[in-house]
């Protein structure tokens, strides 16, 4: 199929392997996070750690909507769904998410109507249909989905709709990013930057992490080629001595992102001074929130929320994970009393939650390709 | 798996790995409080809700292989029996409707268990307020469907539910057999070194009800795959008489089926992407969506399991029948790795390909 299947080439693969086997160090570890979840999922999806030589590990962040939502907000969203005159919808991933009394799957189940959409506008549509019903948009993600919310609010606003409006949990990356170049636990040697928030913000906001972090960083596309050469992107930096930000997605990130996108967010949405995000806890201006001026459409101002802090579960190290202090299988309870079926944490849920990932992918005997197994220091061999 | 490749998991990792497997192998336990649309999708929900409810309280040894169909012996035959419910959504899609459908699905569960249908029964509830010209309409593609597997409806039922109680129409078709053959199939009956053959295209039933609904605003020129299979099972067993098993891929798609041979004969499955035939408008749709299309149901294909020097003659007998003209090789079966369904990936990495716990769930981004 032309526009994917030249990105997932075996044989421009197993060439990048060696370029980047041949750009290790003797003796030196490398480690580089992956910020977002579409990455770790193409990773495992692919079988793309089979190309990298074992001096090189991928980390896995915190980029991951649905896993950085903290328990405590989707006890919000379950309030707000079992009122009889609201009908709640959100997208599929979210809807095995458990909260402290269930998902969303669950409440179904019990007769709450909620609803599973493809994008905001379709619960547009549900509202147009239902209006002696309240329609609510349960709304995730970073900087890539906030923009289809804003035009969703815009247009609602535009048809004068008067029952749509939005459980509002967009965030923005950067602040995540800081937050885990601050903490103490984690020394990495680079990122492999996200490409669909990229699309929407550019290359610009990563400029701090190359100039005061002296990390590189390097926006990446989502096919495992595009991931293969972000990694020998980053490689090459490293083994000149350089901090920079890259664009290797250029031909879909712009690197001053897309105005009309930022212009629908900072019409219809305001930073919020602090939120909560799971694992990482509280952050300041790292989230959004309807603006005043579109109060109407402010599911927080419309109904009452609890607003409850609830603690994660004791044994979930999500936390860990989505920081990529613990690998997934190093959890406690990963892949025993927390698995696809019964999850714990958030990251078991997404096919984008890095457990997840792991578990359905990943858990089994994998193998280096020869190219990657012949790099400096690594203790390359028969199987 | 290459020679030269070197093993990539340590100690601690592994140590975690067994510890999965044994928690994977415990008795299954339905936590939920309330059925949900998980259990109905074909994936570990309802393997689990089968086992811990249904396999619990009938648990007989005509049931516990849990095939396609049941092989009863009377004396001077071997009879097969099934039953399967329809419940599909919209009733009339590109390629068929929930009539042809009835009949094809029970048709192809007596098929893949070797035996040849023969008598069917049609249980139908309906909605208060369904049209009859669409009932006439889904009994006449029946008719035209039994017609072309050989088969008879000899037997039904009708019921009528108050308005809003059922979606229209549902049908649930029982079928009888007979094996008349001299073979044993079952998926347990896997061995290391055979082969893994799909008798054509995957997911096409699976992505047209999926377009079919208009909820996705996706046009793609697909038709379901709906067909009855007893023509191309005798076609394979014909050639081929030392078939160790055949299954037809519906709910869950191929992938599920390759778990429930890798742990019912406790053999490891390896298969290549790149030889699994996917139509492109398939997986263009799967590819927007983010699903795969190993999970998309199909139903008028078989994935069948064979010894490994008999493959070639096999995929040649499939191929020499108008449903199985892009029938092809997929995988084999292992030693190594039992329990588990590995998939060579077209970008050359390997990963493992797990049953779902539900519906696939189209991702955020």
């Amino acid at each position: 199929m032309r526009f994917v299947d030249e990105f997932r080439d075996a044989d421009k693969a197993r060439a990048l392997a060696a370029k980047i086997a041949a750009l290790c160090e003797p003796g030196r570890q490398y480690k580089f996070m992956e910020v977002c979840g579409g990455h770790t999922h193409t990773i495992y999806k692919h079988g793309l750690e089979d190309y990298l030589p074992e001096a090189i590990t991928l980390v896995h962040g915190p980029g991951c909507p649905v896993c950085v939502i903290p328990m405590g907000r989707l006890d919000d969203a379950m309030h707000l769904a079992a009122r009889p005159d609201v009908i709640m919808t959100s997208f599929g991933d979210m809807m095995r998410v458990p909260g402290s009394n269930g998902s969303f799957f669950d409440a179904k189940a019990n007769g709450t109507d909620i609803r599973m959409v493809y994008s905001p506008l379709d619960s547009l549509k549900i509202a147009r249909q239902n209006p002696d019903r309240k329609v609510v948009f349960m709304a995730i993600g970073f900087e890539t989905t906030a923009p289809s919310t804003a035009m969703t609010m815009l247009r609602a606003a535009a048809e004068g709709l008067g029952n749509f409006s939005v459980f509002c949990n967009h965030i923005t990356i950067i602040p995540a990013i800081k937050a885990i170049l601050d903490s103490p636990d984690l020394r990495l040697d680079g990122f492999i930057g996200p490409g669909h928030v990229s699309t929407v913000i550019g290359c610009r906001p990563y400029e701090f992490i190359a100039r005061n972090y002296r990390k590189p960083v390097v926006v990446a596309g989502f096919e495992p080629l595009d991931i293969l050469q972000s990694i020998y992107m980053l490689m090459l930096q490293l083994s000149q001595d350089r901090s920079e930000v890259e664009n290797q997605y250029s031909r879909v990130v712009p690197w001053n992102g897309n105005p009309v996108a930022l212009k629908a967010i900072g019409e219809t949405m305001e930073l919020r001074p602090y939120f909560e995000w799971r694992g990482l806890g509280f952050i300041s201006h790292s989230a959004l929130k309807v603006r005043e001026k579109y109060a109407a459409m402010d599911a927080e101002l419309l109904f009452e929320v609890p607003g409850v802090r609830v603690a994660d579960p004791k044994a979930c190290q999500c936390g860990e994970v989505l920081k990529g202090v613990l690998k997934p299988w190093e959890c406690k309870v990963f892949g025993t009393a927390c698995t696809p079926e019964t999850p714990i944490g958030t990251c078991m849920v997404s096919p984008e939650g890095a457990c997840a990932a792991y578990y359905n992918y990943g858990r089994m005997h994998r193998t280096r390709v020869p190219e990657a197994a012949r790099a400096a220091g690594s203790r390359a061999g028969g199987s | 798996m290459t020679a030269g490749r070197a093993e990539q998991v340590t100690d601690r990792e592994q140590q975690v790995l067994d510890r999965i497997d044994r928690a994977r192998r415990r008795r299954p336990k339905v936590r939920e409080e309330r059925v949900t649309m998980s259990h109905g999708a074909g994936g570990k929900a309802t393997q689990t809700l089968i086992e811990a409810v249904f396999l619990e309280e009938f648990r007989n040894p005509l049931l516990e292989p849990l095939e396609d169909a049941a092989e009863l012996r009377v004396p001077g035959a071997r009879l097969a029996l099934t039953t399967d419910s329809y419940v599909v959504s919209p009733l009339f899609f590109p390629g068929g409707d929930i009539g042809d459908l009835a009949i094809n699905g029970t048709v192809n569960d007596l098929s893949v268990s070797g035996a040849t249908p023969m008598y069917l029964s049609a249980g139908f509830i309906l909605e208060e307020g369904f049209p009859v010209a669409d009932l006439t309409r889904v009994a006449a593609s029946m008719r035209v469907a039994a017609a072309a597997a050989g088969v008879s409806v000899v037997t039904g039922d009708t019921k009528v539910v108050q308005r809003g109680k059922a979606d229209g129409c549902y049908i649930n078709t029982a079928g009888v057999g007979v094996i008349d053959r001299d073979i044993t199939l079952g998926v347990a009956r896997a061995r290391p070194g055979d082969a893994v053959i799909v008798s054509g295209p995957i997911g096409d039933h699976g992505v047209t009800i999926m377009l079919a609904r208009g909820e996705l605003d996706i046009e793609a020129d697909l038709c379901s795959d709906t067909a009855p299979l007893n023509g191309l099972v005798a076609a394979l067993l014909d050639a081929v008489p030392g078939v160790r098993a055949m299954r037809d891929a519906t709910r869950g798609g191929v992938a599920t089926i390759l778990n429930e041979i890798a742990v019912a004969a406790g053999v490891g499955v390896l298969a290549s992407e790149d030889d699994i035939p996917v139509r492109p408008e398939v997986r263009g749709a799967c590819e927007l969506l983010g699903i795969d299309p190993m999970y998309v149901a199909c139903e008028g294909r078989l994935v069948a399991v064979v010894p490994g020097d008999q493959a070639s003659e096999a995929v040649r007998a499939l191929r020499g029948h108008p449903l199985g003209a892009q029938a092809a090789v997929i995988g084999e079966v292992t030693a190594s790795q039992p329990g588990i369904v590995r998939l060579t990936t077209a970008f050359g990495g390997t990963r493992i390909v797990d049953l779902l716990v539900g519906d696939p769930l189209p991702r955020i981004c």
